[in-house]
């Protein structure tokens, strides 16, 4: 059953010009290594790490080769579909019932009595606003099949529109909430206007623009938004009018003891309210005629226009819905941190929700959350992780467009299916 | 009128570096058929060989400039190519005929890992270049202002003019030029007639990449300094000038970047600096809604 040698010498050939492939690479950037020197830089050779990338290539190239035999060797013999990771997790019924457990854990986690709670739970709020960011952008992304790259941008307006609305009227979180949403979805619409009625490419590169210039009015507009000082002393939420203060607030009113914990547990359930809100609102629309016109018109724009769908407004409408969602977790952020500056709003952070989207599996709402959680849980594992994280994101991205463009557990099951096929099922 | 003709001089040396850059985007979105996002990231990695090796040369003692550039040149251009034929070997060969959203999420991943990828290898800070041209020719002699032309000004525009020139004849006569002409018209059709279209397409990246290794080579030696994070807004400006000069179209590119360049210029001149990037990026929703096809190219139509 081995594969014959001349095929084997083959691969190997194949794989010693790869590794060469990766030498010529690495040696100009990886090879020499820059450091600020008295006048200009100075140089100094690595030798040894373009060893260990061209090792790597040449293994990993073996590897492919190999495993690509190994499974067409597997459906030849056996006439089987190939094993596939996760694919469980597509079935809606295992989806509903992991999503099910993963929710009952984030409800008892603030309430375990660990030693690092504090810790665990601003974890978990951050992984919430990532989830939530994600399947807002899954909107646009995952169900319409539009590229936004700025959906950073959107995340921005809700902040600073929170931020600045608190602080000049005097309004708290929750009357806010829906206004940063709303201007959010503004800024959707008048951003997609134009640009929806074109191929999907254009709105891409588009988006990738919106968000840098918000990036820049907000750092040169200081006069309103602060600069790159950015605005602090942002009020945090109350619950339903009771601040969560040492005095006179939530504490007072039900009779126990103040303890600091009490305004971080209740963030963590404010997010994850939003983020199920967001969850339950993404499945419902899904539902609609107006979602079911997303994922036609993500198959085949020219079919759905020949039905009498309108591309341009059922694109507006998944754009528009899907910036504000972004409104929406960017006001939570703005209220939790107390302080925004441009620099949480970079490219950088847009490509992390859109890794985390197409990681997760365009579509699918668990996937999402497994994305993210990978995502955050590399960042924290410590800081050598984090300056690897978007390297391999970036790679992961090429791997999952080339494998698995569905992502690692989505279903592109049909989400209408005709009577008689349901009732044979 | 003095100043004006300086911004012109400043706008005419941007809009050169913007409009290479922007050949690698026109040409392959007229073979490929999609943005290569990547291509702002080859640029910005063929201006960071050229800063190691003008360093290297530097530390050599290698004094002689023309031959420093030379060699730089070459070096920047073999590696920078290099790239980008491995990204379209990676990121987008494997995706061919896959659905659209497909390879433009796969750019995306490129474009992410490359930034990364230098960020990691060389560090976040700005790396300085070693001064290498310096002077430049007084056109107007004026005591309040006058015009110069530095050096390194003539320098990128007479060479761009040469690689321009070049690159035309290049498309309009030698058999490389046809076939990528065939390929971009009909790329069934063109393999049915003997045409290695993945050589073409191959060979089309390397081309494009040439073009951005030698604008940043030049970018590198105009401002001084570069960082990991260049090629994102000079992507998003030379593909800006190339939607400007029609997407697809050669000619166009060369003709929106210069403009792409002469507008910057001017508005940071006359308006306001801090937001001169706001108007390159006016521009292209402007295009987009006004003429989707560009000064000179043509209409798109879609058919099933």
């Amino acid at each position: 059953m081995e594969p014959s040698s001349p095929g084997i010498a083959r691969h190997v050939k194949e794989a010693l010009l790869w590794a060469l492939l990766a030498f010529v690479l690495a040696l100009p950037l990886i090879g020499v290594e820059t450091f600020p020197a008295v006048t200009t830089l100075g140089l100094r050779p690595r030798f040894g790490a373009v060893a260990i990338v061209v090792a790597v290539v040449f293994v990993a190239r073996l590897l492919l080769v190999g495993l690509t035999a190994l499974r067409k060797r597997r459906i030849a013999t056996l006439i089987e579909k190939p094993v596939r990771p996760l694919a469980g997790l597509a079935s809606p019924r295992v989806a509903r019932i992991v999503g099910l457990l993963f929710l009952a854990v984030a409800i008892v986690l603030p309430f375990l009595p660990l030693d690092n709670r504090r810790y665990l739970i601003d974890t978990a709020t951050v992984l919430l606003i990532y989830v939530m960011l994600g399947w807002g952008l899954n909107v646009v992304v995952g169900l319409a099949g539009l590229l936004d790259l700025g959906y950073v941008a959107f995340y921005a307006v809700g902040a600073y529109c929170y931020a600045l609305v608190a602080q000049a009227f005097g309004l708290g979180f929750w009357e806010c909430l829906p206004l940063s949403g709303a201007l959010a979805a503004l800024f959707g619409v008048l951003l997609g206007f134009p640009v929806l009625r074109l191929r999907g490419d254009y709105l891409a590169i588009v988006t990738l623009g919106f968000g840098e210039i918000i990036r820049i009015i907000l750092v040169n507009w200081a006069s309103l938004t602060g600069g790159p000082n950015g605005i602090s002393g942002i009020p945090r939420p109350s619950f339903f009018g009771l601040p969560l203060t040492p005095t006179g607030g939530f504490a007072d009113f039900f009779g126990i003891a103040y303890s600091p914990d009490q305004r971080v547990i209740y963030l963590y359930f404010v997010i994850l309210a939003l983020a199920l809100g967001t969850n339950l609102l993404v499945r419902r629309l899904r539902r609609l005629p107006i979602g079911r016109a997303w994922e036609a018109l993500r198959e085949d724009e020219i079919a759905c226009r020949s039905l009498g769908i309108n591309p341009t407004l059922v694109k507006l409408s998944a754009f528009g819905t899907g910036a504000m969602l972004g409104g929406f977790a960017g006001a939570f952020f703005a209220t939790r941190a107390s302080f925004i500056s441009p620099e949480s709003f970079t490219f950088s952070e847009s490509a992390s929700i859109l890794a985390i989207v197409v990681l997760g599996g365009m579509g699918s709402q668990l996937g999402v959350v497994l994305a993210a959680s990978f995502l955050v849980l590399l960042g924290e594992l410590g800081r050598e992780f984090a300056q690897y994280r978007m390297v391999v994101f970036g790679a992961c991205m090429i791997l999952i467009m080339i494998w698995r463009p569905q992502g690692l557990i989505a279903h592109r099951e049909p989400s209408v299916r005709l009577k008689a096929d349901a009732a044979q099922s | 009128m003095n100043y004006f003709l300086q911004q012109t001089i400043n706008g005419l040396t941007l809009g050169s570096i913007y409009g290479l850059i922007a050949i690698g985007y026109t040409m392959v979105y007229g073979i490929v058929g999609m943005i290569n996002f990547a291509h702002g990231d080859i640029y910005m990695v063929g201006s960071f060989i050229a800063v190691i090796g003008f360093t290297g040369l530097a530390l050599l003692g290698v004094s002689s400039v023309p031959l420093a550039l030379l060699i730089v040149l070459i070096g920047a251009v073999f590696f920078t190519s290099a790239y980008g034929w491995t990204v379209e070997r990676v990121a987008y060969r494997p995706l061919r005929g896959a659905p659209r959203l497909a390879p433009l999420i796969s750019a995306i991943g490129m474009s992410i890992f490359l930034q990364n990828y230098v960020q990691l290898a060389q560090g976040a800070r700005q790396k300085p270049v070693p001064p290498l041209i310096s002077g430049g020719i007084t056109l107007v002699p004026s005591d309040s202002f006058p015009v110069t032309l530095s050096y390194i000004q003539l320098l990128i525009i007479g060479l761009t003019t040469v690689l321009m020139v070049g690159f035309s004849l290049l498309i309009a006569r030698t058999a490389l030029g046809r076939q990528q002409r065939a390929c971009e018209q009909d790329r069934l059709m063109a393999a049915l007639v003997g045409i290695n279209v993945d050589r073409t397409i191959s060979l089309t990246f390397v081309i494009g990449a040439a073009l951005a290794a030698v604008a940043g080579l030049m970018v590198s030696l105009y401002y001084g300094v570069v960082d990991f994070f260049i090629g994102f807004l000079a992507g998003l400006k030379a593909f800006t000038a190339a939607v400007l000069g029609g997407i697809g179209s050669i000619p166009g590119a060369m003709l929106g970047g210069i403009l792409i360049g002469l507008i910057e210029s001017y508005y940071s001149a006359y308006f306001s600096i801090d937001y001169k990037d706001v108007a390159a990026f006016a521009i292209l929703i402007l295009v987009l809604i006004f003429r989707p096809s560009g000064l000179l190219g043509r209409p798109e139509i879609e058919k099933v």
